[in-house]
């Protein structure tokens, strides 16, 4: 049985006096334990709105989430606010994308650790300061008895988001949620963000999903790849086959579009096209057919389904032919 | 040379290291940004020396301010109030009591109220901003409506109607009046920061670990949405002493003309302003100062928490 099953993820955000928008629309993917999942997309894709429907953290008023998130076989969606609580921080685990601003700047960084183990795990006060100390060594925080009675602004970037994913493993949670943990980092300590990541995973059952923009961290770090495109996946595929060989217009324009060291002297950069819309349509169409290269007649008349191709799911009526790809091995990672 | 000049070199960045690595914590950070502060030093001087003069004032009177000196009461005329005298600093009152002694313990009234009217303000303020900031929903519609209510009359005339409504007026009076205008402000400016808490990341990922929602309002809203409150409460005093003043000037305040009492004081001296204006005039000042000195306490402890104005 997956560890987590979503079917059919819908999220729709509605105001008094706005049409309503929808932001994921018929999501599905699953997660095995020990697994390492993708969703890779550009901003507004709906990357964090489907990770904050499975840790039920949507405004209730706001948002309509439909489908069903099945964890280890319980439906999340029909917990009541109660048991909701009790199962965030002690089966699902979250770190979030700006470490600083996630973390509460008038508490120091022990009581936020410790606050989880009592909440949790019922530990007293003295036992849950030791396990602090343990906690934060091991994300390898130098010095953690001094650490633990720092407040946030003294830590730097890299130590705040240690800290944060302390916090998150604090009670061993067998799904790990990270929302861009990198984003707000720079270069040298998102690599070190990432190891930690992939360390404190491997060998475990603890899965996780990896949410990003940054297709270099997806290449590292996750076993299955789902590429999100206006609220909906456009292409999953195992890793190494999406970077050989990325069928789906979206995909390939993405790693097309990264800067790369080999490239000739005063070569272009070759963008996608366009931005995303405010909301997109993909009634009647492929929502990515604006921008995209390889829009046919029928892109623009009949919405694509995701179908299975070639041993990968893919939401696309003309493909990018692998022999398209120019210069083959140049997308091999 | 060369090695002397690393040496030093060295030397200077340790002692950096080791200035970053002091703990400093929000409050801190702000008492030290404080201390560098003249116009904080000047306010927190000024208040202070009338904190100590209030609480020193029976011992510091030179004379007894509740009995009529008969050396003063002697020379009372219609038209003349004694001035200076050998023993008495400032001479006599109105009513043949000596005038400095009656100023000094003033200090002590006007300290009472003012701090009794705020904090009475400021908690009745939080209970109500809070529930307001914590639950939303009906609660905080409810409150807010109220508190927009409180808010459309002008804080006097509010003030006054509320000491109306007691049937004997008192200090206490004058007090819970005070205080009732201090309370729709505070509500107000501690629901605006509990909900901006609210949706803060920090409070999120709090949600995100499972944490009690107890817990997250009073460990991870209140504390953070406190400091613009603290910074109200300082300016407060300020407006409560003066308000205060105003309400015994009025009548409104205890109506025993022996008490000492800044805002009594200038309103007994009302009729005497030709024959001796110090009458009114130190109390007056007295006044000024001491709102100053908060109103100054105030502003830099705004200054201080403001993340805008850091360096």
């Amino acid at each position: 049985m997956a560890l987590l099953e979503v079917r059919d993820l819908s999220v729709v955000f509605s105001r008094k006096g706005q049409s309503p928008f929808s932001a994921v629309d018929g999501v599905s993917f699953s997660v095995q334990p020990g697994q390492t999942v993708g969703l890779v997309g550009e901003s507004g894709c709906g990357k964090s709105v489907t990770s904050l429907a499975i840790m039920g953290l949507l405004p209730r008023r706001s948002a309509r989430v439909g489908g069903s998130v099945a964890f280890e076989g319980t439906e999340l969606f029909s917990l009541s606010d109660k048991e909701m609580r009790d199962r965030r921080g002690k089966d699902l685990g979250m770190v979030f994308q700006d470490p600083l601003s996630s973390l509460n700047p008038v508490v120091p960084i022990g009581l936020q650790v410790t606050e989880v183990l009592e909440r949790h795990r019922g530990m007293a006060r003295k036992q849950a300061r030791a396990e602090a100390t343990e906690l934060l060594n091991k994300v390898g925080i130098p010095d953690p008895t001094r650490r633990l009675s720092e407040y946030p602004h003294q830590l730097s970037g890299g130590m705040r988001q240690r800290a944060l994913i302390a916090i998150a493993l604090a009670c061993r949670p067998r799904l790990l949620i990270a929302d861009e943990p990198t984003t707000a980092l720079d270069v040298t300590i998102q690599a070190q963000i990432l190891s930690l990541l992939k360390e404190l995973v491997a060998g475990t059952e603890t899965a996780l999903i990896m949410i990003t923009h940054d297709l270099g961290v997806v290449a590292g770090l996750c076993d299955e790849v789902n590429v999100l495109y206006g609220g909906r996946i456009v292409e999953r595929a195992e890793r190494h086959e999406l970077f050989a060989a990325p069928r789906h217009p979206y995909t390939h324009g993405l790693l097309d579009s990264i800067p790369r060291l080999d490239a000739a002297r005063g070569e272009k950069l070759s963008p996608i096209r366009g931005s995303v819309a405010d909301n997109i349509p993909w009634d009647g169409g492929c929502a990515f057919a604006p921008r995209c290269p390889n829009a046919l007649r029928t892109c623009v008349e009949v919405t694509p389904e995701l179908e299975w191709h070639e041993g990968r799911l893919l939401r696309c009526h003309n493909p990018v032919q692998p022999a398209a790809l120019g210069v083959g091995s140049k997308e091999a990672r | 040379m060369a090695s002397k000049l690393m040496q030093r070199r060295r030397d200077r960045i340790d002692e950096l290291a080791a200035g970053a690595d002091e703990g400093v914590s929000l409050a801190k950070d702000a008492m030290r940004r404080m201390a560098r502060n003249p116009v904080a030093i000047t306010g927190a001087s000024i208040i202070a020396v009338f904190a100590v003069l209030a609480v020193l004032s029976p011992v510091l009177a030179p004379k007894d301010p509740f009995i009529r000196y008969n050396e003063l009461t002697d020379r009372l005329r219609p038209d003349a109030i004694p001035g200076p005298m050998p023993g008495f600093l400032l001479g006599s009152d109105q009513n043949g009591y000596d005038f400095f002694s009656r100023l000094l313990v003033g200090a002590q009234q006007t300290l009472i109220v003012g701090v009794m009217a705020t904090l009475i303000g400021v908690s009745i303020g939080i209970v109500l901003g809070g529930l307001a900031g914590a639950i939303g929903g009906w609660v905080d519609t409810l409150l807010m409506r109220f508190t927009d209510i409180m808010l459309s009359f002008p804080s006097l005339l509010l003030a006054i109607s509320i000491a109306a409504l007691f049937a004997r007026t008192s200090q206490w009076t004058v007090i819970i009046a005070v205080a009732m205008v201090a309370v729709p402000i505070f509500a107000r400016l501690l629901r605006g920061s509990m909900l901006a808490q609210r949706h803060s990341d920090h409070v999120l990922a709090a949600t995100a670990l499972g944490v009690h929602r107890r817990t997250i309002v009073f460990r991870h809203m209140l504390p953070n949405a406190l400091g613009p409150v603290i910074v109200q409460a300082t300016l407060t005093l300020a407006t409560a002493i003066i308000d205060a003043a105003a309400l015994s000037f009025l009548g409104l305040g205890d109506p025993d003309p022996v008490r000492a009492e800044w805002g009594l004081m200038l309103a007994n001296a009302q009729d005497y302003l030709e024959v001796k204006p110090e009458l009114a005039f130190y109390p007056a000042i007295a006044i000024i100062v001491v709102a100053l000195g908060f109103t100054l306490l105030g502003e830099s402890l705004r200054e201080a928490l403001d993340p805008k104005t850091r360096r």
